[in-house]
């Protein structure tokens, strides 16, 4: 069985500040971190490898520097890294991204025939968990988004049976390989690296490719070109202008307090009053 | 099969990426294990770089090292509840090139450290602590750590691991910490738009102030405060003797909320917006309290060491100078073809003895003891300092000659005339 | 977008002159979701959303239905009529029981090429998002996932999606200038539900999917239902009560469930405290949890970051207790008291208490 996982490096948002005049984002010392609901699919195709034995590749699409996203995969346990880079990628949306990404998976598939492609279930800096079901269209694959479990392959048949989680409950689906499926979070925990995969991965010559070498032919369907979406303006949510009213008074007594609050509460909102008499 | 290894060294902060670099470049087989994600993802510093040990590491480290800004100015504030008094040393000279102190944000700079560290062919496994060394006898053949298949070999080990270091201490060759040996410092960064920085504190491009603060600002406890700028933020921070917090019965953040609500350090910050908290020791026991530095097969560099110039705030540049001589002896030897026996490593001591490490080290040797033994300096002082300062620059009518006369007095009240002059002899004695 | 560029240079007044081929799309469409014979509400949220960008527009605001032949689908064009659609593309078939990829990205695409509209919304839930990404690769159009704002930009017929980005600090417009239909999805409570008028009525057009059984690679196997009883609905409660990390200690969250319990209230919470493992992960409020509009929002020992803000920001009273008066939250609560939450809650209960009582009495 071959199995490519997608990740991508991602900035650690938590710690992004943003330039309170210029609206711009301060880039400086943020941290860049695995996309963390990449990492549930990726645990998800090593416990597969574990089970039934497999072949893990991860790739990623990104600057030189998301190189180190792949070697942390390696020291989990995947076996192979490709890092596809090239400039022409800058600016790339989501369309984009999916279409370099399938055509990078079509060239590993050369190498050894996949069976199973998985990403997360969206990253937290573009946060929109398109570019799964957008390789999926394109490699006319099967797609399967927010599993939570794998339950069974059978290589022979070339089927899988996933748990898939869906409005209300949990659909049992049943489908053939290849299939793409995107993994909630939540579904297991990263395992802890062994000292010689730390070894490997520090070791591991990670393959990089440029546009070419990822099989894509036309500029055009990459990067900014390949864009149908557009930035046209980055803002800072406007404040609301007016605060809140405190509420005070002179005993600052708890009691005195909540009273008060109250009185002011129903006085400007007498419809509020009944519907919490009504649902209490 | 466990892995064999020239060195390991313990660490990757500056006296870990020192050493690693040396023994790398010299062809050595390298690893270096270090427990944070990355390095630098775990270490605190103001933080200051001088120039002089990191040059003759990297030569041309100003080429591309992460660093904020040059240092044209340096202030010296005393602070009361409500003022300060200050003397600001600003020096065009300090505007030539190559410059001789930056500041810089230690995650950066580790992490480009490392990367130098890392091209000069040296092995890095971070997110894995070594828990403890492994001992044939007496002699140290390598360490184990926290991951399954863990133990790792080497002819030699080299403890860049920091103050407070487990290790050498689990090993026996540490004794335990002392509170009044270290100093508990807490930081944090915050992050202000570059034209705020220049415009505060008048500066131009690259071009940096340093703030160093004594005063009521440590309650008396034996300590100092400061305030770096960087190139898009500020960095305050304040660090006093873990026995004094213990005895104050202050938390180090209750110190340093209210040393910045003070009246002068308030406008320094505000519109910043607060992004690191840290806390981190800082070894201050001086040479007295210094360990045994090599044994059979392993060396102490850095703050395991117990390296730090706590007047001066050095500490990053004896860590990198320690892990400097600590490479060279081990490249030395492996060059004669001799073992890393303890008998062959003295040459590591040798070699601090003839350096600025160990004569700084011996010089100040008395310092904390006299800061230890006499308060006086952190509580009183600034105190009759600043009403000093307050006396002379209020203009009411008292000529300057009467005004004198109460400081002289003012200060008498406080301490004796012989206190006073004991203390300039203490401070003088310690330093000399 | 995979990764948000900083603004690119404004369009400007640059007039954008479309081409004929996307001129011929028209109007809007806004996907009807349901499950278990049920329409989601974002759906109708997003009927009336559709609205005001059709008016704007001078164009129509159809629903798409697509389900099993019955009644119940039938009736789904209606509840979209009542909330603003002027007409309702319908597609029944056995295929559509339940939701599967291959046969809703069929049937979408299928209905988009031939009725050609130029802006198309969509729920971002599981589905939702599963079958947008699917259209939109399919189509080779511009997506914008979970936007919080939607306009027109009339002259271009550009639809202005903002959105929040960089961990929710920024918001940004995305458009989709050069290709159609200009997709979205919304996240359900983000928009306000339409009055439901039930006098309106409408077109129905209806289509055929055209697929076999056989041709549908994926197999529903089973459908294990959530178990209801316990679950939290955050999302349609009227009065919320949320604890944040200044309730200190796990146990201190009683004093939240007390207040709840007077007010018949939902229990919210913010991230750390999910993370802490304090309540579940179902109540979370804010940008990676559940957006909510009750009536009544209660923030209890919670800073008011943007990210929870997000979530919370348009209930219609909100109340905050926190012990620092600089606390971010109180720039966007309208009612604040400063100070321990753990002294101020019992009161607060109390007083609730009370005066739920005599309201009570009075009739
Ligand atoms: C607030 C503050 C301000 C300072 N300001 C200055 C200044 O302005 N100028 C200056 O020169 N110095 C300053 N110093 C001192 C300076 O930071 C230190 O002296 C210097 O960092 C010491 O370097 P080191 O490599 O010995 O130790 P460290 O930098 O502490 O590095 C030790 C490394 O070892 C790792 N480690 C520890 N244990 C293990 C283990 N068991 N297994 C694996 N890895 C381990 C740690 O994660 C760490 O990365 C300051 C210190 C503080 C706290
Ligand atoms: C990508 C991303 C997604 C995120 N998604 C979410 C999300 O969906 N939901 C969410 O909530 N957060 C989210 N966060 C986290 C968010 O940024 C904040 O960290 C979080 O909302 C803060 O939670 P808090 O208000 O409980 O804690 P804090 O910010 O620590 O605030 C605690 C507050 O309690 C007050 N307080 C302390 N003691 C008392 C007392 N005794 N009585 C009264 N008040 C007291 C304090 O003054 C303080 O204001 C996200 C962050 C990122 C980066
Ligand atoms: N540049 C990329 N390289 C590799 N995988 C990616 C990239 N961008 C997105 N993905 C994968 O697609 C998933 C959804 O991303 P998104 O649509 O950006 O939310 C992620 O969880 C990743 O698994």
């Amino acid at each position: 069985m071959h199995i490519v996982v997608c990740i991508k490096q991602v900035p650690d948002s938590a710690q992004i500040r943003v330039h309170p005049v210029t609206n711009t984002i301060m880039r400086q010392g943020v941290p860049a971190i695995v996309n963390p609901y990449d990492l549930f699919a990726l645990e998800e195709a090593l416990r597969l490898k574990d089970e039934y034995g497999a072949r893990v590749t991860v790739l990623t699409m990104g600057p030189p520097m998301a190189e180190a996203a792949l070697r942390k995969a390696i020291s989990y346990g995947a076996d192979d890294a490709v890092l596809v880079t090239d400039r022409a990628f800058a600016g790339s949306d989501t369309l984009a991204t999916s279409c370099a990404l399938a055509s990078a998976i079509t060239q590993i598939h050369k190498d050894m025939p996949i069976d199973l492609v998985f990403t997360g279930k969206q990253t937290i800096d573009g946060d929109t968990a398109q570019v799964g079901p957008g390789i999926a269209k394109r490699l006319n694959m099967q797609l399967l988004t927010y599993v939570t479990k794998v339950r069974s392959v059978d290589l022979e048949k070339h089927e899988v049976v996933v748990e898939r989680r869906s409005e209300g409950g949990v659909q049992l689906l049943n489908t053939s390989t290849p299939s793409l499926i995107t993994v909630l979070e939540g579904t297991n925990e990263m395992r802890f690296a062994t000292m010689a995969n730390m070894f490997r991965a520090s070791r591991y010559p990670v393959k990089v490719w440029n546009r070419e070498q990822a099989g894509i032919e036309d500029v055009a369907t990459v990067g900014l070109k390949g864009s149908p979406t557009v930035v046209s303006k980055v803002f800072a949510p406007t404040p609301r202008a007016v605060k809140a009213e405190i509420i005070q008074c002179e005993s600052n007594d708890p009691k005195d307090l909540s009273v008060t609050l109250l009185a002011k509460v129903f006085a400007k909102y007498p419809k509020l009053e009944k519907e919490i008499a009504k649902s209490a | 099969m466990a892995e064999k290894f020239d060195v390991i060294v313990v660490g990757a902060g500056p006296s870990g990426n020192a050493a690693a670099l040396r023994l790398a470049e010299s062809g050595l087989s390298v690893l270096q294990i270090e427990r944070g994600e990355s390095p630098g993802s775990k270490n605190v510093q103001g933080a200051i770089l001088y120039s002089d040990a990191l040059e003759k590491l990297i030569p041309d480290f100003r080429d591309d090292a992460p660093l904020e800004r040059h240092i044209i100015e340096q202030r010296m504030w005393v602070l009361d509840d409500d003022s300060f008094v200050g003397t600001h040393y600003r020096s065009d000279s300090f505007n030539k090139e190559p410059y001789n102190r930056y500041t810089m944000i230690r995650s950066q700079f580790d992490k480009w450290f490392s990367e130098r560290v890392q091209k000069a062919g040296a092995l890095l496994i971070c997110e894995t602590t070594v828990s403890h060394l492994l001992l044939d006898g007496q002699r140290v053949i390598g360490v184990m750590t926290d991951r399954q298949g863990g133990e790792i070999y080497a002819d030699a080990v080299i403890l860049a691991d920091g103050v407070n270091s487990l290790l050498a201490k689990k090993a026996g060759f540490h004794p335990e910490l002392k509170p009044k040996n270290v100093a508990l410092a807490v930081k944090e960064i915050h992050f202000m738009p570059q034209e705020v920085i220049e415009q505060r504190f008048g500066v131009k491009g690259d071009e940096g102030v340093v703030i160093e603060m004594v005063g009521k600002i440590t309650k008396g406890m034996m300590g100092t405060g400061f305030l770096y700028t960087n190139r898009e933020s500020v960095t305050i921070g304040v660090g006093c003797m873990l026995s004094d917090f213990k005895n104050q019965k202050v938390t180090p953040y209750e110190l340093l909320e209210q040393m910045k609500q003070h009246p002068s350090i308030q406008p320094m910050l505000a519109g910043g917006e607060m992004k690191e908290y840290t806390a981190h020791l800082i070894p201050e026991g001086g040479f007295n309290a210094m360990p045994d530095l090599y044994g059979d097969g392993w060396m102490i560099v850095g703050d395991a060491g117990m390296f730090v110039n706590a007047v001066h705030r050095e500490g990053s540049n004896l860590a990198m100078t320690t892990g400097m001589h600590a490479a060279d002896t081990l490249i030395e030897l492996k060059a004669e073809g001799k073992e890393f026996s303890k008998a062959n490593l003295k040459r590591y001591k040798a070699r601090l003895d003839e350096s600025f490490v160990m004569k700084d080290m011996k010089k100040y040797k008395n310092m904390p003891e006299v800061f230890h033994t006499n308060p006086q300096f952190f509580n009183d002082y600034p105190d009759l300092i600043s009403q000093a300062a307050r006396t002379m620059l209020t203009v009411d009518g008292v000529d300057k000659k009467t005004k004198e006369r109460e400081i002289r007095k003012s200060f008498r009240q406080r301490r004796s005339l012989f206190g006073l002059m004991g203390d300039a002899f203490k401070l003088w004695r310690a330093l000399e | 977008m995979s990764e948000v560029p900083a603004a690119k240079k404004p369009l400007g007044k640059k007039r954008i002159e479309l081409d004929d081929r996307l001129k011929a799309y028209k109007g809007i469409w806004v996907f009807i979701e349901h499950e278990r014979g049920k329409i989601h509400p974002v759906s109708l949220e997003l009927l009336g959303e559709g609205r005001k960008l059709a008016d704007n527009l001078g164009v129509e605001l159809a629903g798409v239905v697509m389900g099993v032949p019955n009644e119940t689908t039938r009736s789904f064009c209606n509840e979209a009529f009542f909330h603003g659609a002027d007409l309702c593309y319908l597609m029944e078939d056995e295929l559509l029981t339940d939701y599967r990829n291959e046969p809703f990205t069929k049937g979408l695409t299928d209905l988009v090429n031939k009725y050609q509209p130029e802006i198309m919304l969509l729920g971002a839930t599981t589905l939702g998002r599963d079958l947008a990404g699917s259209v939109a690769t399919t189509l080779k159009t511009g997506l914008t996932a979970d936007c919080t704002e939607l306009n027109v930009d009339v002259e271009a017929r550009s639809l202005l999606a903002t959105r929040p980005t960089f961990g929710g600090s920024l918001l940004c417009t995305i458009q989709t200038l050069n290709y159609r239909p200009q997709m979205a999805t919304v996240r359900p409570r983000v928009m306000p539900m339409p009055e439901k008028d039930t006098s309106r009525t409408g077109r129905i057009i209806e289509d055929k999917l055209g697929m076999f059984e056989k041709d549908i690679i994926t197999k529903v196997l089973e459908f294990i239902p959530d178990a209801m009883q316990d679950k939290p609905q955050l999302p349609f409660a009227d009065i919320i009560v949320s604890g944040g990390r200044g309730m200190k200690k796990p146990e201190n969250f009683k004093l939240i469930w007390d207040l709840a319990e007077v007010l018949g209230a939902e229990v919210g919470a913010t991230r750390p405290v999910v993370q802490a493992g304090w309540v579940d992960l179902e109540r979370q409020v804010g940008q990676s949890g559940k957006t909510v509009r009750p009536k009544l929002y209660i923030a209890v020992g919670i800073s008011g970051a943007i990210q929870h803000r997000v979530g919370m920001d348009a209930s219609d009273v909100i109340i905050a207790i926190n012990s620092d008066a600089n606390a971010p939250i109180f720039d966007f609560a309208h009612y604040g008291i400063v100070g321990n939450a753990m002294t101020i809650l019992p009161a607060l209960t109390e007083a609730f208490k009370a005066h739920l009582a005599t309201a009570r009495k009075a009739g």
